[in-house]
């Protein structure tokens, strides 16, 4: 056996889009006379764009990408369900795939025997199943339940099962796609440690998912795939490391186009003239339960809102402890001598986080006029990951607005550890000298 | 091609467990459970034959006993139009197998048709049964041939098969053009009447290649004397083999389709 499991060589794939709609229709083939025509493909679409890697034997691989990135049918052709419409894929062993589990289950019968035509299906002798049954039940924790049909499975009964029988097949090369997501904890445990085990046995394993940590625990290498090209192979914490990146760039373009529809619509909804103090005071009321939107008097205007990293490079994203500095652009056509800034911070299900303004600061008001900048800068950004709205305003002392914007600006934090709540406290643990943790890998 | 077609010896024991499958579930949960494969005949049997004995018996009084005769042929008929209507929607019910495990697909129309034949040969009791009740005795010396003519069947079915599993796939009303299509069929093969007493349609009816086989079967195990049909057996027999590898060389052409189509 050669050293490498594995290997793809420039593989693309295009899929074919027969007739354009899902369902053709003979007769409608028939009547325009291109029957023949029809079964050419008149749209097509590449799932996979010159795609080369290959997983050296005992290795533990993993794929990441967005949704649609072609991860899924990087495992179909590796177990050769589709075939490449370029390049060749070489796969050099017993192959199992646990792509859908209990994928060929029959609900009419039982447990039992759907363990032995899904076993043969995925390629063992009956002498082979009959030897494993036991240890296939056992490990799908269905003693009880064997001889019950299989239709009066819960899910993650059905689940464990295929997977049992998937796994028992004792493959050379295992392909994962995303399974581990479906199970309970419990069963995630003993999947892992049941990869661990095929992996101290020196067997190949292909494992497709959108959890980053298990990729970087688990895989000894890993490859990034975005809209069907590779652009990422290596050491599976520096894949990730740039594929997070990558993510994180794309939700700040997606956060800075949302954010951008809410500021026109409401900069429409208050083109209808200025807003009048009626108005205003019916919004300052019950500012907490507003939706977002934005109104005022206009005496001072926030003209423009960026968030910025420690760098003072506009940013969306940040990561939990990071400096977070708001730069408001405000403008007074004339001077002004009552005027407090504000912000509120809240999570997206409208709880407020914090709340602050220059008033409650005990800062005073004195003069503005003409253009200028107020930045707000917090050093330790302590929130847990998620995406958070921001308040910012300027107002009176009596707190009649000048300029409100309520929740039209959104940030997004990122972190490593998903912790919960929404404030993560600077924090250590310490532990006396009898209690040990393995160190971190 | 034909490397493909040698595959499909190694899965034979999954055929063979598919197969026990199919049969399990479809009587499972039932009171008489396998004794359907009896009852279902039987009462096709009966109905037809109260409808063409008592009811129009203009020219099926000639042949006696009626209802051994048009069991002869329906039989194997019923095995024929039920295997092609649920082989044609095979691979679609099948979606599942052909996109997420490594499968040969056409081992699903494949086990539609042997399924349905194990049917086929568990009526045959009852067909025997008649054959006593009314003491309809075949000669002995020609019934080897029905093995012949059930293989022959065997391959024609499974040949169109391959073909309507294949286009279903990508046309889904093709499921409903074949089973209006058996309803013409069926009445247009001499099955509940005898092909002599329309001589003025003889060259139609040679142009069906079910005619062929139910004459055969007739002659058989119906009518007493030689089976004088043989050659058209023989011929509807090279003509299978034909048929059952240009299907096999369009459904291997179209396999990659599938699990994108499906």
């Amino acid at each position: 056996m050669s050293q490498t499991a594995i290997a793809l060589t420039n593989v693309s794939k295009i899929y074919r889009r027969y007739g354009g709609k899902q369902f053709s229709t003979l007769k409608s083939a028939l009547l325009s006379g291109d029957l023949v025509r029809r079964l050419r493909p008149d749209e097509t679409f590449q799932a996979l764009n010159d795609v080369s890697f290959s997983v050296p034997r005992g290795s533990t691989f993993g794929v990441v990408g967005r949704n649609g990135s072609g991860k899924s049918t990087t495992l179909k052709l590796v177990a050769g369900i589709t075939k490449p419409t370029m390049g060749t894929v070489q796969v050099d062993g017993r192959i199992s795939a646990l792509i859908e589990l209990g994928a060929g289950f029959h609900p009419e019968i039982s447990g039992r025997e759907n363990v032995f035509i899904n076993g043969i299906m995925l390629g063992l002798t009956k002498k082979e199943i009959t030897k494993r049954f036991d240890e296939i039940v056992e490990f799908a924790e269905l003693t009880e339940f064997i001889d019950a049909p299989v239709k009066t499975y819960s899910s993650g009964m059905y689940m464990r099962l295929g997977f049992a029988v998937a796994i028992h097949v004792d493959p050379d090369v295992l392909l994962v796609d995303e399974v581990l997501a479906v199970g309970d904890e419990g069963f995630t445990h003993k999947c892992l440690d049941k990869f661990g085990d095929f992996k101290r046995r020196g067997k190949t394993i292909l494992l497709v998912t959108h959890s980053l940590g298990l990729v970087e625990r688990f895989c000894d290498e890993a490859v990034w795939l975005d809209a069907g090209r590779k652009k990422a192979e290596g050491d599976p914490t520096r894949v990730v490391g740039t594929y997070v990146t990558d993510v994180a760039r794309q939700e700040e373009r997606f956060l800075a186009t949302s954010d951008e529809k809410a500021k026109v619509e409401a900069g429409e909804a208050g083109q209808e003239g200025p807003v009048g103090p009626v108005a205003a005071e019916e919004h300052f009321h019950d500012m907490n339960q507003a939706g977002e939107g934005r109104w005022g008097s206009g005496g001072v205007e926030i003209s423009g809102v960026e968030f910025q990293d420690e760098t003072g490079h506009a940013t969306q994203v940040f990561h939990t402890g990071e400096t977070m500095r708001v730069v408001l652009d405000v403008k007074a056509s004339a001077p002004v001598r009552d005027f407090v800034f504000g912000i509120g911070l809240f999570t997206t299900d409208g709880v407020s986080v914090y709340g602050t303004n220059t008033f409650i600061e005990e800062l005073e008001s004195d003069r503005f006029e003409g253009e200028g900048q107020v930045t707000l800068s917090v050093d330790s950004l302590d929130l847990v990951e998620g995406t958070y709205k921001l308040d910012v305003a300027v107002h009176r002392r009596d707190g009649s607005p000048y300029d409100y914007h309520r929740l039209l600006h959104t940030f997004r934090v990122k972190s490593r550890i998903k912790d919960g709540g929404i404030y993560r406290p600077k924090h250590r643990w310490e532990f006396s000298s009898d209690i040990r943790f393995k160190p971190p890998k | 091609m034909w490397h493909n077609l040698g595959q499909l010896l190694r899965y034979r024991g999954l055929i063979q467990s598919l197969v026990a499958r199919e049969l399990k579930a479809r009587y499972r949960g039932s009171v008489l459970g396998f004794f359907w494969s009896f009852v279902n005949p039987l009462l096709l049997l009966l109905i037809y034959n109260f409808v063409f004995t008592y009811l129009l018996v203009s020219r099926a009084k000639d042949i006696q006993p009626y209802a051994v005769f048009m069991f002869t042929a329906l039989l194997p008929w019923t095995w024929f139009s039920s295997s092609l209507t649920e082989a044609t929607g095979s691979l679609i019910s099948g979606g599942n197998l052909i996109k997420k495990v490594l499968f040969p697909a056409e081992i699903l129309p494949f086990v539609t048709i042997l399924s349905n034949m194990v049917h086929f040969l568990l009526g045959l009791p009852i067909l025997i049964c008649f054959m006593l009740w009314y003491k309809v005795t075949p000669d002995w010396a020609q019934v080897p041939w029905f093995v012949v003519i059930v293989a022959v069947q065997l391959l024609f079915t499974a040949g169109l098969s391959l073909i309507l599993s294949a286009l279903a796939v990508h046309f889904r009303d093709v499921r409903d053009l074949v089973s209006n299509l058996l309803t013409f069929w069926f009445f247009a093969t001499p099955i509940i009447y005898s092909y002599k007493d329309f001589p003025d349609y003889k060259k139609y009816f040679d142009w069906n290649p079910f005619t062929h086989l139910a004459i055969s079967y007739q002659e058989v195990l119906f009518f007493p004397g030689d089976f004088g049909h043989w050659k058209w057996l023989l011929a509807m027999g090279a003509a299978s083999v034909v048929l059952f590898v240009a299907a096999y060389w369009v459904f291997d052409r179209l396999r990659d389709s599938f699990a994108e189509a499906v």
